[in-house]
């Protein structure tokens, strides 16, 4: 597939503004914290969920009639994401403000942390839902998404702690290296699983000709056509390569040093990256099976 | 399964890749009531554009016993379309009178998310209009009572030269889709990811005549007076050494 940049800023701001969330409604069940950390930190995590709800509307050919995705909740999770999104972003806002005005917190915590897992789930599933893009059909997906965005989030919540709260930095800090530890492990289990996956379908189903040997000579057209833009990266093997690596490195073990060195401002920034990485490899390594009617031009 | 289910039935042992049947559902869908279906930079060196139905081409086996394959392909209308429970607007679905998979251009919003859950690559974003389109079976037409009965069928099927492309109902069992897949081996693409394709493709075959004895005797008659006509005799003058005349 190709990667959709609004699509990759989309799902690692919201994720990390959820996993923000979700870290400073748990300090606050823990008896620690306050005002001074969470009216700020719900601020900066309604700014990651707006910047990334902004940048998905570049995804779409339509945005003006972007309303209109809320109404097959029913059957597509793309539809359950936009009716949550929004839901979770209220229900922090919400949270946040009764902070400040120094009202009653927990249900709002409670039903914004609810809010927040359902749309990591949403998120998930959109990609795992699909049953023939075979490195996405897999639980891992949803696993992951929940995974990575708490430990970026929890990495933040280290940083802001830093800053607002010292006393909670260490607590954040280490809680963010054991999700990041968790989340690290579940993107490798997926990495493995879909290096060893073998295609369901393949030239022959495709054009249900039953012979081992087929090769296209021509796809219909000279030029390239939506079908080969929207399905293939287009990247040399090296840029993919070293998106795996920049992965591999970014995600947990170059930000887990810098946490245990206290460096957790950096440590958030280049976990992002690596995040930014990770989600731009997810949609480069997905192979799409229409991907077999368009090997050769002409 | 009683219900209408259109669908087109392709020949791949009779298509000869002309590409008769692309040029003229461009030609029908881009000057249809639902806008043109755009091109981009359609003359320059990068020529792009939006179409419901391709002809591809593929070479089966090796030197030098090939053979090859011409493969029309457009949206296979599935009896249970992935692409229609994941469009968030609704904009993509299923019409239950006849099973025909239709965008609503005004509802689309341009997300491609159907185009991901389609592993046929049947949908196309139009890059002007900024929506999601796919083969609509020519909808506007096959209905339109004021065209001809033998008209009323999608601009391939009436342009193909070689009679490669059967229109009709699969679910009607006398219909002339359904004899053909059922008499010639039609299948369906990709069967692995359940989506019930309603549009079939009949297979390469080799082609023989069988001659019946019905065919070497009039059909039509009712009197019977056909028959072996007399051996001449030997000495009967003949235009050669066999026949008399």
């Amino acid at each position: 597939m190709r990667p959709a940049w609004s699509v990759i800023l989309l799902t690692t701001l919201i994720g990390a503004g959820q996993g923000l969330l979700l870290a400073l409604f748990a300090a606050e069940l823990a008896g620690l914290g306050g005002s001074t950390l969470f009216v700020p930190g719900a601020a900066a995590s309604l700014a990651l969920l707006g910047a990334g709800l902004l940048a998905s509307f570049f995804h779409l050919g339509r945005p003006e009639r972007a309303w209109r995705s809320a109404a097959m909740w029913r059957t597509s999770w793309l539809s359950r994401e936009v009716i949550v999104l929004p839901a979770f972003m209220a229900a922090a806002a919400a949270w946040g403000a009764a902070h400040w005005l120094a009202q009653p917190t927990l249900a709002l915590g409670v039903a914004a942390s609810v809010l927040a897992l359902a749309l990591f789930v949403c998120t998930g599933m959109i990609y795992a839902c699909l049953p023939f893009l075979q490195e996405w059909r897999t639980p891992l997906t949803v696993v992951n998404f929940v995974l990575l965005g708490s430990a970026s989030g929890l990495t933040l919540a280290s940083a802001l702690a830093a800053w607002l709260a010292p006393s909670l930095a260490r607590p954040y800090a280490a809680a963010a290296l054991a999700v990041g530890a968790a989340a690290y492990l579940g993107r490798l289990a997926s990495l493995w699983r879909n290096a060893h996956l073998r295609p369901k379908s393949t030239l022959a189903t495709a054009i249900g000709v039953k012979h081992p040997r087929i090769v296209q000579i021509a796809q219909g057209a000279m030029g390239g056509s939506f079908n080969t833009r929207e399905f293939f990266h287009g990247r040399p093997r090296e840029l993919v390569r070293a998106a795996r690596w920049a992965l591999l490195a970014l995600v947990f073990p170059v930000p887990a040093l810098l946490l245990v060195s206290g460096h957790t401002a950096a440590a958030f920034l280049l976990q992002y990256v690596g995040l930014l990485a990770e989600r731009w490899y997810f949609f480069a390594e997905a192979k799409h099976p229409q991907n077999l009617y368009y090997q050769a031009i002409a | 399964m009683t219900t209408k289910q259109l669908a087109l039935v392709i020949d791949l042992n009779v298509c000869v890749g002309c590409h008769a049947c692309v040029t003229s559902c461009k030609e029908w869908n881009t000057a249809g009531e639902a806008g043109p279906l755009s091109d981009q930079n359609p003359y320059g060196a990068d020529p792009s554009g939006t179409f419901f139905n391709r002809v591809q081409t593929f070479e089966v086996g090796a030197f030098p016993n090939t053979e090859t394959v011409h493969f029309p392909k457009s949206c296979l209308h599935c009896e249970d379309p992935p692409c229609v429970p994941v469009c968030p607007t609704g904009a993509s679905y299923k019409r239950a009178e006849d099973g025909i998979v239709l965008v609503d251009y005004d509802k689309c919003i341009g997300c491609k998310y159907c185009s991901w859950a389609c592993p046929y690559g049947a949908r196309e974003v139009d890059m002007e209009q900024k929506v999601m389109k796919k083969c609509t079976l020519c909808v506007d037409r096959i209905y339109d009572a004021t065209l001809l009965e033998a008209d009323r069928k999608p601009a391939c099927v009436l342009a193909c030269p070689t009679s490669a492309r059967l229109f009709g109902d699969i679910h009607d069992p006398e219909s002339e889709a359904s004899r053909a897949i059922r008499e010639q081996g039609g299948y369906a693409l990709m069967p692995e990811w359940g989506t019930h394709p309603a549009n079939h493709y009949l297979p390469r075959r080799k082609t023989g005549k069988r001659l019946h004895p019905d065919e070497l005797e009039r059909h039509d008659n009712p009197l019977k007076v056909d028959g072996l006509l007399p051996r001449p005799a030997p000495d009967a003058p003949a235009l050669d050494d066999v026949t008399s005349w």
